[in-house]
C-alpha cells in the first residue's frame, strides 16, 4: 500500500500513542487505591462531590459509590463485599452483633452530614409557613385530625384562613431514610404513634396515600388540594415548596434551615459510637426533625494502603469537606461532633 | 441386497449415513441448536422459579400459605400478608382489560375493514409506535395528564351518577385503582390493536365476499363472519395485554396510591404486587422482609399462570361448545 510521507507520519504517531496508552493502562505510574462503597441515596450528591474533590487532595485514591439504599449499604458491608457502607439510619444492636459475629471485629459509624424532613402542603388560599405542634402532626398522621379548619390547627394559625377541607395525608411508599426520621420523631412525641406504628424505613401507615420518592410525594401534593406530606429539606429548597414550622422542645416554632438543623445536632449528648437519633432535639433554635447520615466503616482494615486512604478521606471529609456541603444544601456537622469524630477515626486499626 | 448384473461404477449406493456425515449435512445441527435454544428458555424459567422458591423459605416457614390470605403488611412488626397486593393487581388489570378490549377491537376493525388505505397505514404506524413507549412515560402522563382529567371530569360524573354503587363510592383523591386501571388501559390498547388488526386482515377475502354476496351489510359481515374467524388471534392479543398489565410496575406505582387497601370502590387508593416490590425491595432489611417480597414475586408468577390457564380453559370450553 502506497503511503505518502504525511500519512506514514500520522500512522506512526497513532501507533505510538496507542502503545503508550496501553502501557499506561497496564502499568499505572503510581499505585492506585480503590475503595468501594454502597448505601443511602440521601447523601449521594455530596458523597460524589467529595470523592471527586478528594482526588485533588490525594490523587492515588479512587472511591466509588453506588447509591442503592441504606438497607443495601448495611447488608453489603456486613457481607464484606464493599469497603464501606452508608446509611441514613444507624445500625441496630442486632445488626452490629451480626457484623461482629461474621467478621470478628466491630463496625464504626461516622456521621458525615445532616438532613431534615419538612412538612409541605397544598391548601387553597394558604401560602407561607403554617405552624404545627408535635401533637398536631401526630394527630394528622394518625387520622385523628381530619379537617384543615380543626380547632387545634386554627388556634395555632389564627392568621391563615384554613378552609373546611379534608386533610389528605401523603407519605413515602418506598423505604427511605426520610420516613425513618419522620416516624422516629412521631414515635418520640406520641406514645400512641409509637405503639400503633413505630419507627422504620417502611411502616404500616394508619392513613394516607403513598408516593414513590420525594418527587412522588410532591407530585401528589401538587395535584391534590388539602394534602400534606413530608419531603427532604433539600428537595423542598430546590423545588421552592412552601413548608411549615414545627414547635421544638424549647417551645419555639422553627422552620427547617441549614442552621436550625446543625443546631439540632449541637444540642445532643453524643454517645461514643455516634449512633444517636437527634429528632426532637433540645436547643432554642433546633429543628426537631433532623438527622445525621452515617458512613459505616469496619474498625479493622487489613490492607494498609486502603486503611491509610480511608482514614485520610474521613479526616478530610469532616474538616475541609464540610466547607462544600452547604452549597448542595446539606447542613454541616457541629464542631463538637467533628472533634469527637477526629479521635474516633484514630480507632481504625 | 443383490447387486444388479450391470452397474455403472460411479452411482453412489444408498447406505446408512454415519454421525459425521449427518452432522455435515446440517439438519442434525439445526435440530440440536434449535432444541438447545428452546430448552434454554425453559431452563431459565425453571431456574427463576427455583430461586424464588428457595429465597422465599423464611416467609413460607413462618406464615405458610396463610400469607396469601392475610391482609396485614407491617414491616415494623414483622407481619406480612399478600392479599391487598393480589387484589390490587387483579382489579387494576381487570379494569384495564374491560376498558381496552372494546376500544382496541373496534379500533382494529376500523383499521382493517373500514378505513381508507392511506389513513389506515398512518394510524397503524402511530399506534405501533405507542407500544414502544417506555412505561415510565406512561406513568408521568398518568400523573400529569390523566389523573387531573379524571379528577376534574370523570370522577364527579361517576360519583353523581353512580355514587350509590359501592364500586364508585367514597372520595376521590386522584391516585386510585381507577387511575391505575385507566393508565394500564392506555398502555395495553396498542398491543390489542396491532395484533387484532393483523389477524383481521388475515381472514380470507372469500369469507367476506361470501357473506356480502348473501346480502349481509358491512357490519353484519364484520360481526358475524370476520370476527369469529379472527377470534383466536384477538384472544391471543388479549393475553399479551393481560401479561403486560399484570407485570406493569412504574406506571402503576406512580398513580395507584401505594396503600395496601382492599376496597370495593375504584376511587380508593390501592397497591399492586409489582409496585410494592419496586418500592420496598431496595431498603428492605431482615430475612423475613426480603423473603416476603420475593414470595410476592413468586405469587405474581403463579397468578399469571393461573389466570392464563383459566382463560385458556374457558376458551377451549366455549369453542368446543360452538363446534
Amino acid at each position: 500500500m502506497k503511503l505518502s510521507a504525511f500519512t506514514r507520519g500520522k500512522k506512526a504517531k497513532l501507533a505510538g500513542a496507542t502503545v503508550l496508552f496501553a502501557l499506561a493502562a497496564v502499568f499505572p505510574l503510581q499505585a492506585q487505591v480503590t475503595l468501594t462503597g454502597v448505601g443511602a441515596t440521601f447523601p449521594a450528591p455530596i458523597y460524589q462531590k467529595w470523592f471527586n474533590d478528594y482526588q485533588s487532595v490525594d490523587s492515588n485514591v479512587q472511591i466509588n459509590y453506588q447509591a442503592i439504599g441504606s438497607g443495601a449499604g448495611i447488608g453489603n458491608v456486613t457481607q464484606g463485599v464493599v469497603d464501606f457502607g452508608a446509611s441514613d439510619g444507624p445500625m441496630t444492636d442486632e445488626q452490629m452483633a451480626a457484623y461482629k459475629k461474621s467478621h470478628g471485629f466491630g463496625i464504626l459509624h461516622f456521621p458525615t452530614v445532616l438532613g431534615a424532613a419538612v412538612p409541605t402542603y397544598n391548601i387553597p388560599g394558604v401560602t407561607g409557613s403554617l405552624k404545627f405542634t408535635p401533637e398536631v402532626l401526630a394527630g394528622i398522621y394518625l387520622g385523628q385530625i381530619k379537617k384543615w379548619n380543626d380547632s387545634k390547627l386554627a388556634q395555632l394559625n389564627p392568621g391563615a384562613h384554613l378552609p373546611n377541607l379534608d386533610i389528605v395525608v401523603v407519605h413515602r411508599s418506598d423505604g427511605s431514610g426520610t420516613t425513618y426520621i419522620w416516624t422516629d420523631y412521631l414515635s418520640k412525641v406520641s406514645p400512641e404513634w409509637k405503639s400503633k406504628v413505630g419507627r422504620n424505613t417502611s411502616v404500616r401507615w394508619p392513613v394516607g396515600l403513598g408516593g414513590k420518592g420525594n418527587d412522588g410525594v410532591a407530585g401528589i401534593i401538587k395535584g391534590q388540594k388539602g394534602s400534606i406530606g413530608y419531603v427532604e429539606l433539600i428537595y423542598a429548597i430546590k423545588s421552592h415548596l412552601d413548608y411549615g414550622m414545627i414547635k421544638n422542645t424549647s417551645g419555639n416554632f422553627v422552620k427547617a434551615s441549614l442552621s436550625s438543623v446543625t443546631a439540632a445536632a449541637a444540642g445532643i449528648d453524643m454517645p461514643a459510637d455516634f449512633r444517636v437519633s437527634i429528632t426532637d432535639a433540645s436547643g432554642a433554635n433546633a429543628y426537631p426533625v433532623s438527622s445525621f447520615t452515617w458512613l459505616l466503616v469496619p474498625s479493622e482494615i487489613k490492607d494498609p494502603a486502603k486503611r491509610k486512604a480511608m482514614v485520610g478521606f474521613l479526616k478530610w471529609a469532616i474538616t475541609k469537606g464540610q466547607d462544600e456541603v452547604e452549597s448542595l444544601d446539606y447542613a454541616k456537622l457541629p464542631s463538637t461532633v467533628v472533634s469527637k469524630e477526629e479521635s474516633a477515626i484514630g480507632k481504625i486499626k | 441386497m443383490a447387486s444388479p448384473t450391470v452397474t455403472a461404477p460411479d452411482i453412489p449406493r444408498p447406505h446408512a449415513r454415519s454421525l459425521l456425515e449427518r452432522l455435515r449435512g446440517g439438519d442434525t445441527i439445526t435440530y440440536l441448536v434449535t432444541l438447545i435454544c428452546a430448552i434454554a428458555i425453559l431452563a431459565i424459567v425453571v431456574l427463576i422459579v427455583g430461586e424464588l422458591w428457595m429465597h422465599s423459605q423464611p416467609t413460607i416457614k413462618k406464615f405458610g400459605f396463610g400469607f396469601l390470605v392475610s391482609s396485614e403488611w407491617n414491616p415494623n412488626s414483622g407481619q406480612f400478608g399478600a392479599l391487598p397486593f393480589i387484589y390490587g393487581t387483579c382489579v387494576t388489570s381487570a379494569l384495564a382489560l374491560v376498558v381496552s378490549i372494546p376500544i382496541g377491537v373496534f379500533a382494529a376493525i376500523f383499521l382493517a375493514e373500514m378505513a381508507p388505505p392511506g389513513i389506515s397505514t398512518v394510524l397503524t404506524f402511530l399506534i405501533e409506535l405507542l407500544a414502544a413507549v417506555p412505561s415510565v412515560i406512561y406513568g408521568l402522563m398518568g400523573i400529569f395528564v390523566l389523573v387531573p382529567l379524571i379528577r376534574e371530569y370523570l370522577a364527579p360524573i361517576l360519583s353523581s351518577a353512580f355514587g350509590y354503587l359501592p364500586v364508585f363510592s367514597g372520595p376521590f383523591y386522584g391516585v386510585s385503582f381507577l387511575s391505575a386501571g385507566l393508565v394500564l388501559a392506555v398502555m395495553v390498547v396498542p398491543f390489542i390493536i396491532s395484533v387484532s388488526r393483523e389477524v383481521l386482515l388475515a381472514v380470507p377475502v372469500d369469507q367476506r365476499e361470501a357473506a356480502l354476496a348473501l346480502g349481509a351489510t358491512k357490519w353484519e359481515t364484520t360481526w358475524q363472519v370476520v370476527l369469529p374467524n379472527a377470534s383466536t388471534g384477538i384472544i391471543g392479543s388479549v393475553f399479551l395485554a393481560l401479561a403486560r398489565a399484570l407485570g406493569e410496575t412504574m406506571a402503576v406505582t406512580m398513580v395507584v396510591g401505594n396503600t395496601p387497601n382492599i376496597s370495593a370502590s375504584l376511587f380508593s387508593p390501592g397497591y399492586s404486587i409489582a409496585a410494592v416490590i419496586a418500592n420496598e425491595f431496595s431498603e428492605a432489611t431482615g430475612d423475613l422482609y426480603i423473603s416476603s417480597l420475593i414470595f410476592l414475586g413468586l405469587v405474581l408468577f403463579g397468578l399469571t399462570i393461573v389466570i392464563n390457564g383459566l382463560a385458556r380453559i374457558l376458551i377451549m370450553a366455549t369453542t368446543q361448545r360452538r363446534a
